[in-house]
C-alpha cells in the first residue's frame, strides 16, 4: 500500500509542477496577479508531494520491502541499518528521485525566500523551476520509476553495490546534488531576464549567493567524491579524470566562471550577456553531466546499467532545455545594455581573463571526454584520453590563472594603473620564487613539481594576505563577509596547490611481496607485516592485515588494510588502511595472496602489500573544503539582503 | 545595432552556434542510440570461439550427481545462469520457458551461488524449463567462464566451443534476432 501512495505522491507532483510551470509564466506575461500567484504555494506543495514520496522510498528500504523491485535489488536483509537510508540513492531511480527531491528543495527555498522581489521575477523564475521539474518528474515516472512492484516479492533482495556501503557515499551524492540541481536557481533568473529583455542589477544581486551556496555545495560534493575514491578504490590516486568525475567538473569550472562573472555584473554592469550565458552553461553542463552518468553513453568506472530508452529521454528533455534556453539567449541577449565602460587595465579585464581561463578548461575537458564518443561515432577506432591529455591541459590553463589570482582583488574597477598592484605584489613575488628555489633544491624527489607547488601556493597566499593587509591598514574601511568569503576561496586555492602538486612530487610507491612477520622500510617508515585474519562484518567476510607502522624504530600506528568479500554478489572491496597527518599519509593496501591458488592455507602465507606515503595528500581536500566555505561566507554577505531600492539603478525596457 | 555588420555577424554566430550544439545532440544521440551495444567496450568474452571451460558441477536436483563440460558435448546447448537472489532472472523467465519449450535446443540453467532450498523453490514456483541445472554454491566454476553475474546467457556448440554470450535478461528480439540465426548458421555448417 504505502509504495502505491509515493507513487500517487509523484503523480500529484507532477501535476502541480504542469501548473507551476505554465500558469505564473502566463501570468507574468499578461500581467495577470493571480496567475502569478500560484506560483509560490505550487513550489511549497510540490516540495511536500516529493519530500513524501522519497519519505515512503526510504521507509521501503528500512522495513526491507522487498516487493518493491528498486528495494530488491539494491539491498538485503543483511545491510547495516545506516546504509538502507542511503540505499535509496544507491541506483538510477532512486539518485533521479533525489535529484527530484532537491530541485523541488531548492524552489521551495527561492519561493519562500523571494518575497521582496517584483511578482513577475517571482512567478517567472519559479516558472522555470517548474519546467525543470516537469521534465524530471516525468522522467521519473515513465521510464524509472522507483516504486514499480516485483510480484510476487522476493524473500531476499540483492545487495547495495559495496563500493557504496561507505560513509563518504552517504553523503556525497546529497552534496553533488545540491550543487548540481542548485545552478537551476541562476538559471531560472537568467531566463527570466531573458524572458523580460532586461536585466536588473538588484535581481542579480539576489542571485548571487544562491550561485555560491550551490557552488560550494558542489566543490564539497566533488571533494567528498574524490577522497572516497583515495581510500576506497584503493589505487591511492585522488582524480582519475573518469568521464563521470569530468561530468561534476565541467559545471564546477563554469560555476566558478559565473561567481566572478556575476560580481563584475552586479557591481558594474559590464558582462550581463556573458552571465547570462554562463548561468545557462553552469545549469546545462549539470544537465549534461546527470546525461552522461545516467545513459551509459560514456564508459567509466561508475558503471551503471545502459538503457536507450532512459538516454533518449534525459537527451529530448537537455536538447528542450538547453537549445530553448540558448535560443532565447540569442535572439534576447543583443537587448541588454551595456555597462560602465573599462580601461585594459582594470579589475573588468582580469575577472574577463578569469573567465576564459576558467571556460576554456571547461571546453577541455568537455572535449576530452566526448572525443572517445566522437571517435566511435566517426569510426576512427576506440580511443580513450586519459591523464596526460587533462593534467597538461589543465596545468597549462590553471598557471595563468594562479599567477593573475593575487592581482584581481588590488586592482580597481574601471581603470587602474598597472604599476600599483605591480608595486604591491612585487616583494611577494620574490618571496614565493625564493620559496620555490629552496623548495626545488631540498626536495628529496620531484623537484620541479615541488618547486611549482611551493611557489604557486606561496604566491596565491601572500598575494592574497596582501590584499588583506590593504583592507586592514585602510580607515574606515570594512571587511565584508564577501572578501571574507573570496580570501578563503582563493587561500583554499594556495592549500589545495600544496596537496596536489606535492602529493605528485613526493609520492612514493612500492609494491611489495610481504611474509608475516618481515620488516620492510619504505623512506621514513618500516613497515611490518603481521599477517592477515578472516574476519567477518555484517554482509561481508574480510581479510584483515595488520601491518604495523614504524617510524625512528618506534611504532606510530597499526594499519588494517582490508578485503571484503561481500556475502550477495561475491564481490571483493578494497580498504585501504590510512595513517593520515596534517603533512602526510601512510597509506596501506592489501593486494592478492601470494601462495598457490589451492593452497587452502594461502591467506596465511605473504601478501602483496601495497604501500603509499603521501606527504599533504590531505591539503586537497581542505583546500576544496575552505573554496567551499568561502563560496558559504559569501553568500551571507547582508548586502545580498538589502532591500531592494524602489528606484531602478541600471535597467531598460526592451 | 547602428552598424550594418552587427546584425550580420550575430546572425553567423547564431548558425554557428546552431550547428555547433545540432552537432552535439546528433553525436549524443548516437552514443544513446549505441549505449546499449554488447561490444560498446570492446570488451566481448574472451571465451567465444575458445572452448568452453571444463567443469564438473553437481546437480541441483541430485547432489551426489556429477555433471563434466565433456557429457555435454555432441549437440549445441544454451547456458543460462541464474539465481533465486536474482530479481532480473524471474523478468527473464518466462520468455526462457517459451524457448525452451520450442525444444530448439538444449538449454542448460546454471545456479550460481544460491542455496539448494530456495533453487529449488523458485523453480517450483516458476516452473523448470532446463534440462538439466548445475549448482555452483561457490561460484568457483562461474569464474572460469567470466561469469560476472545473473543472469547470463551462453550459446556453447557440439564440440564445446562457446558461440555467444549475452550479459542481462535475454528478450523475444535478443532470441530471435541473435540466438536462433547463430544456431541456425551453426546447424548449416556441420
Amino acid at each position: 500500500m504505502l509504495p502505491e501512495i509515493g507513487q500517487v505522491a509523484l503523480v500529484l507532483a507532477l501535476l502541480v509542477s504542469l501548473l507551476q510551470a505554465t500558469l505564473p509564466l502566463a501570468g507574468a506575461q499578461r500581467g495577470r496577479t493571480s496567475w502569478m500567484s500560484v506560483a509560490r504555494p505550487a513550489a511549497f506543495a510540490q516540495l511536500l508531494l516529493v519530500l513524501c514520496a522519497f519519505l515512503v522510498l526510504t521507509v521501503s528500504f528500512v522495513m526491507q520491502d522487498f516487493s518493491v523491485r528498486y528495494v530488491a535489488e539494491n539491498s538485503n536483509s543483511l545491510l547495516p541499518v545506516i546504509y538502507r537510508y542511503t540505499a535509496v540513492w544507491g541506483s538510477h531511480e532512486g539518485s533521479l528521485l533525489l535529484w527530484a527531491l532537491i530541485l523541488a528543495g531548492w524552489t521551495g527555498a527561492v519561493a519562500e525566500f523571494s518575497r521582496k522581489l517584483p511578482d513577475e521575477v517571482v512567478a517567472r523564475v519559479l516558472g522555470v523551476m517548474g519546467l525543470v521539474s516537469v521534465g524530471f518528474l516525468s522522467f521519473l515516472i515513465f521510464t524509472s520509476n522507483p516504486f514499480a512492484r516485483l510480484l510476487p516479492a522476493v524473500a531476499e533482495g540483492r545487495d547495495l553495490n559495496p563500493l557504496l556501503q561507505d560513509p563518504g557515499m552517504i553523503i556525497h551524492p546529497p552534496m553533488l546534488y545540491l550543487g548540481y540541481v542548485g545552478f537551476v536557481v541562476p538559471f531560472a533568473f537568467a531566463v527570466a531576464a531573458l524572458i523580460d529583455g532586461r536585466m536588473d542589477a538588484r535581481w542579480l544581486r539576489w542571485t548571487r549567493p544562491w550561485t555560491n551556496v550551490a557552488w560550494g555545495f558542489l566543490t564539497l560534493g566533488i571533494a567528498i567524491g574524490s577522497w572516497w575514491a583515495y581510500y576506497e578504490l584503493g589505487w591511492g590516486g585522488w582524480w582519475f579524470w573518469d568521464p563521470v568525475e569530468n561530468a561534476s567538473f565541467m559545471p564546477w569550472l563554469v560555476g566558478a566562471a559565473l561567481l566572478h562573472s556575476q560580481a563584475v555584473t552586479e557591481k558594474r554592469g559590464s558582462f550581463r550577456g556573458w552571465t547570462v550565458l554562463l548561468a545557462i552553461a553552469a545549469f546545462s553542463l549539470s544537465l549534461l553531466g546527470t546525461f552522461l552518468v545516467r545513459s551509459g553513453v560514456l564508459t567509466s568506472v561508475h558503471a551503471f546499467a545502459a538503457d536507450p530508452a532512459r538516454g533518449l529521454f534525459i537527451l529530448i528533455f537537455l536538447a528542450i532545455v538547453v537549445g530553448g534556453s540558448l535560443l532565447l539567449y540569442a535572439l534576447r541577449a543583443p537587448r541588454f545594455e551595456e555597462g560602465a565602460p573599462f580601461a585594459a587595465s582594470s579589475r573588468e579585464t582580469l575577472l574577463l581573463a578569469n573567465n576564459l581561463l576558467l571556460v576554456s578548461a571547461c571546453g577541455m575537458v568537455l572535449l576530452g571526454t566526448l572525443y572517445p564518443l566522437l571517435a566511435d561515432a566517426l569510426d576512427l577506432g576506440k580511443i580513450s584520453v586519459g591523464p596526460p591529455y587533462f593534467g597538461f591541459l589543465f596545468v597549462l590553463l590553471m598557471t595563468p590563472l594562479v599567477l593573475l589570482l593575487p592581482f584581481g582583488p588590488l586592482t580597481r574597477w574601471q581603470r587602474e594603473q598597472p604599476s600599483k598592484p605591480l608595486a604591491m605584489l612585487a616583494p611577494w613575488a620574490i618571496l614565493a620564487l625564493v620559496l620555490g628555489a629552496v623548495a626545488y633544491f631540498t626536495a628529496p624527489q620531484g623537484p620541479l613539481k615541488t618547486a611549482a607547488g611551493v611557489a604557486g601556493s606561496a604566491w596565491a597566499l601572500l598575494g592574497t594576505a596582501r590584499f588583506v593587509w590593504t583592507r586592514f591598514k585602510g580607515n574606515g574601511r570594512r571587511f565584508t563577509p564577501e572578501m571574507l568569503g573570496m580570501t578563503l576561496a582563493h587561500t583554499g586555492i594556495a592549500v589545495f596547490l600544496v596537496g596536489a602538486l606535492l602529493v605528485e612530487a613526493q609520492n612514493t610507491q612500492r609494491e611489495l611481496p610481504l611474509a608475516p612477520g618481515q620488516t620492510v622500510e619504505v623512506g621514513k617508515y618500516a613497515f611490518r607485516f603481521e599477517g592477515v585474519e578472516e574476519t567477518q562484518g555484517p554482509n561481508y567476510v574480510s581479510d584483515l592485515g595488520h601491518v604495523q607502522v614504524l617510524r625512528d624504530g618506534k611504532p606510530v600506528t597499526l594499519l588494517h588494510p582490508e578485503k571484503r568479500a561481500y556475502a550477495s554478489g561475491g564481490q571483493v572491496m578494497t580498504e585501504a588502511g590510512i595513517h593520515s597527518g596534517v603533512f602526510g599519509d601512510v597509506y596501506v593496501a592489501l593486494g592478492e595472496p601470494l601462495g598457490a591458488a589451492d593452497d587452502p592455507d594461502r591467506a596465511n602465507g605473504a601478501w602483496a602489500v601495497r604501500v603509499h606515503i603521501k606527504p599533504f595528500v590531505r591539503w586537497i581536500w581542505l583546500g576544496a573544503a575552505l573554496m567551499a566555505l568561502g563560496g558559504f561566507v559569501t553568500a551571507l554577505d547582508r548586502r545580498f539582503r538589502a532591500k531592494p531600492v524602489q528606484a531602478a539603478t541600471t535597467e531598460q525596457r526592451a | 545595432m547602428n552598424a550594418p555588420s552587427a546584425p550580420r555577424r550575430s546572425r553567423v554566430g547564431l548558425v554557428i552556434g546552431a550547428v555547433v550544439f545540432l552537432g552535439f545532440l546528433a553525436l549524443m544521440f548516437y552514443g544513446v542510440q549505441h549505449s546499449d551495444r554488447a561490444d560498446r567496450e570492446a570488451l566481448p568474452s574472451p571465451l567465444i570461439g575458445k572452448p568452453a571451460p571444463e567443469f564438473a558441477l553437481p546437480l541441483l536436483h541430485e547432489a551426489g550427481h556429477m555433471v563434466t563440460s565433456k557429457e555435454l558435448l555432441g549437440t549445441p546447448y544454451v547456458l543460462n545462469v541464474w539465481g533465486s537472489w536474482c530479481p532480473e532472472c524471474r523478468v527473464e523467465h518466462p520468455v526462457l520457458t517459451r524457448f525452451a519449450l520450442t525444444k530448439r535446443v538444449r538449454v542448460i540453467g546454471y545456479n550460481l551461488k544460491d542455496e539448494p532450498e530456495d533453487a529449488l523453490r523458485w523453480l517450483e514456483q516458476f516452473g523448470n524449463p532446463y534440462m538439466l541445472v548445475l549448482a555452483d554454491r561457490d561460484g568457483r566454476a562461474a569464474i572460469d567462464w567470466g561469469i560476472y553475474g545473473a543472469p547470463e546467457t551462453f550459446l556453447v556448440d557440439a564440440r564445446g566451443i562457446v558461440r555467444w554470450k549475452h550479459v542481462g535478461a535475454v528478450d523475444d528480439a535478443i532470441i530471435d534476432g541473435e540466438l536462433v540465426p547463430l544456431l541456425d548458421q551453426l546447424e548449416a555448417g556441420q
